[in-house]
């Protein structure tokens, strides 16, 4: 691993080339540690998002007015209006009515910190439309093949659980995917409440340093990097849930 | 040929747990609409436990809807439907005691497209009934050799003909080791190869005495097979009998010019 950091600074010594978050230890553990704020704070809204359109969609389902309401309501707040404004209205606004902690010396903490409100505006965010992506899925299953399963004695439970959501998966599962690589991208906004992400740390070092040209090709190339994980992950799901006679033919890798 | 379907109780030992006269299936004054569209009209209908009946009638006099209400996918408006027991009409019906005995096979075949032909045929009995799975696998590929499609266990449904997908939607119903089968039209888009295939597997199932009863336009099926053939017309019951009466010397009109459009 050494050589490798040592090629970096002299990348930056022959050509020019400065990225000191690979040849300097302190900025490498802080760039490091941004990468490592951005895919956590990037996995656990995905998954909270995925939960929030599976349960939001589910409630759409119930006969519950109420629950429904509840859930159109949430929709229409959170996919109608920018995702920066909630963030710093979660942030700002709804974290400042919270209880602090209280730490030693009468110092004091806020309950939730910029992270926490991040994943969960993000989640919220993403959320908001994954409960229509599924809800398209859910409303695709064709009648017919659900009276199939009632007349076997499937109940609403196992309906929902073996025969409605694996075919509504299949079925939204492009849709899905585009949404999940979009809030990975919008992660970057946690930037503005403060927390260490990628574009954060990145920010701090070419204010430092004066590398704004390397570090900007740097973040792309990392976002590059991280989103295509996610969407040959989702392409390989795609491909391995594929079954004849169901979606479309094409979108081969 | 008939010994494929394991466990299945002797059908004396079924028939002795009730009175043996007591109906399999009963409907009394069954109504129901749809909005402003009046669909059954007060039917009645008695069909005995191990009895071929077959429900023939123009298209449109509700024979599907009949049957639905058979296995409570749809309800029923007025009068009363009694299942092996069961009331079917009363609204705290408990449907998965209904739907253990009586298995429905639709005309679009319906298989789970996600799952192949034997997990199709696995699905309820391992979630419905909580069955061990070894057991069930068993019996599923028992069930599929006897509908001979063994070599087709491990395909999903849209890799197999329309012919195939039907019986393996009848295997699919078997599993489940009703007492009771309903098929809508299951021939109606299928060649003629694959209507004898499937019929003779129909015929099979009352041989092992299953009650079955099946809307078709097969009357040639319906005139060997049945032991009971009942017209619909316009919601009701217009004439029952024995197929050699409603074929040879039925009693009404209506009954007398629905057959008369019909070449054997
Ligand atoms: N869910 C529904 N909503 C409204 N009308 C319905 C519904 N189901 C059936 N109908 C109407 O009820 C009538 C009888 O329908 P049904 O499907 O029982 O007829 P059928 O005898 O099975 O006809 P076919 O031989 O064409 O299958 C039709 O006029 C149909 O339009
Ligand atoms: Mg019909």
């Amino acid at each position: 691993m050494n050589g490798v950091w040592e090629w970096f600074a002299w990348l930056n010594q022959a050509h020019g080339i400065n990225l000191p978050v690979f040849y300097d230890s302190y900025d490498r553990q802080r760039f490091f540690a941004g990468l490592l704020t951005t895919l956590e704070l990037s996995a656990l809204s995905v998954v909270a998002s995925v939960v929030i359109g599976l349960i939001g969609a589910w409630l759409l389902g119930t006969s519950s007015i109420i629950a429904r309401r509840l859930v159109h309501g949430y929709v229409h707040a959170f996919r109608n209006t920018p995702p920066l404004i909630q963030l710093s209205f979660l942030y700002f606004a709804v974290g400042n009515l919270l209880p602090r902690l209280e730490g030693v010396g009468g110092s004091s903490r806020p309950l939730l910190d910029g992270f926490a409100w991040a994943v969960i505006t993000l989640s919220l965010f993403g959320g908001s439309f994954n409960v229509e992506i599924f809800r398209s899925g859910i409303e695709a299953v064709p009648a017919s093949t659900i009276e199939a399963a009632e007349s076997l004695g499937f109940g609403r439970w196992r309906l929902y659980r073996h025969v409605v959501l694996p075919l509504a998966l299949r079925i939204c599962l492009p849709a899905l995917s585009n949404n999940l690589v979009n809030l990975v991208k919008t992660s970057t906004l946690a930037y503005a409440i403060g927390v260490p992400e990628l574009l954060y740390v990145s920010a701090q070092v070419w204010s430092d340093t004066m590398n704004v040209r390397e570090m900007m090709n740097l973040l792309l190339v990392a976002y590059v990097g991280i989103v295509g994980v996610l969407s040959f992950g989702l392409r390989r799901l795609e491909t391995a849930l594929r079954v004849p006679g169901l979606g479309t033919v094409g979108g081969r890798i | 040929m008939l010994d494929t379907i394991a466990e299945r109780p002797a059908p004396a030992a079924v028939a002795s747990a009730r009175p043996a006269a007591a109906p399999a299936v009963m409907l009394a004054n069954v109504r129901k609409s749809f909005g402003s569209t009046r669909v059954l009209n007060g039917v009645t209908l008695s069909v005995k436990r191990g009895d071929v009946t077959c429900v023939i009638g123009p298209s449109g006099s509700g024979k599907s809807t009949l049957l639905r209400c058979i296995n409570a996918l749809t309800p029923v408006d007025a009068g009363t439907v009694v299942v092996e027991g069961i009331a079917v009409h009363d609204p705290a019906l408990d449907k998965l005691a209904l739907r253990r005995r009586v298995g429905m096979v639709f005309q679009q075949y319906n298989l789970f497209p996600h799952k192949t032909a034997l997990e199709n045929v696995m699905m309820a009995p391992i979630h419905v009934l909580q069955e061990d799975r070894e057991e069930v696998e068993a019996r599923a590929v028992a069930l599929l050799t006897k509908i001979r499609l063994l070599d087709k266990a491990h395909c999903y449904p849209g890799a197999l003909s329309g012919g195939q997908q039907q019986r393996v939607a009848i295997a699919r119903s078997l599993a489940m080791r009703p007492t009771i089968m309903l098929f809508d039209e299951v021939t109606a888009a299928l060649d003629p190869v694959m209507v004898k295939e499937v019929l003779s597997t129909i015929r099979d199932l009352a041989e092992e005495g299953i009650t079955c009863i099946l809307v078709t336009h097969e009357m040639g099926f319906a005139r060997e097979v049945a032991d009971q053939v009942c017209f619909t017309d316009h919601g009701i019951v217009v004439e029952e009998g024995p197929p050699e009466m409603i074929f040879t010397q039925p009693e009404d009109p209506r009954t007398r010019d629905f057959l008369g459009h019909v070449t054997f």
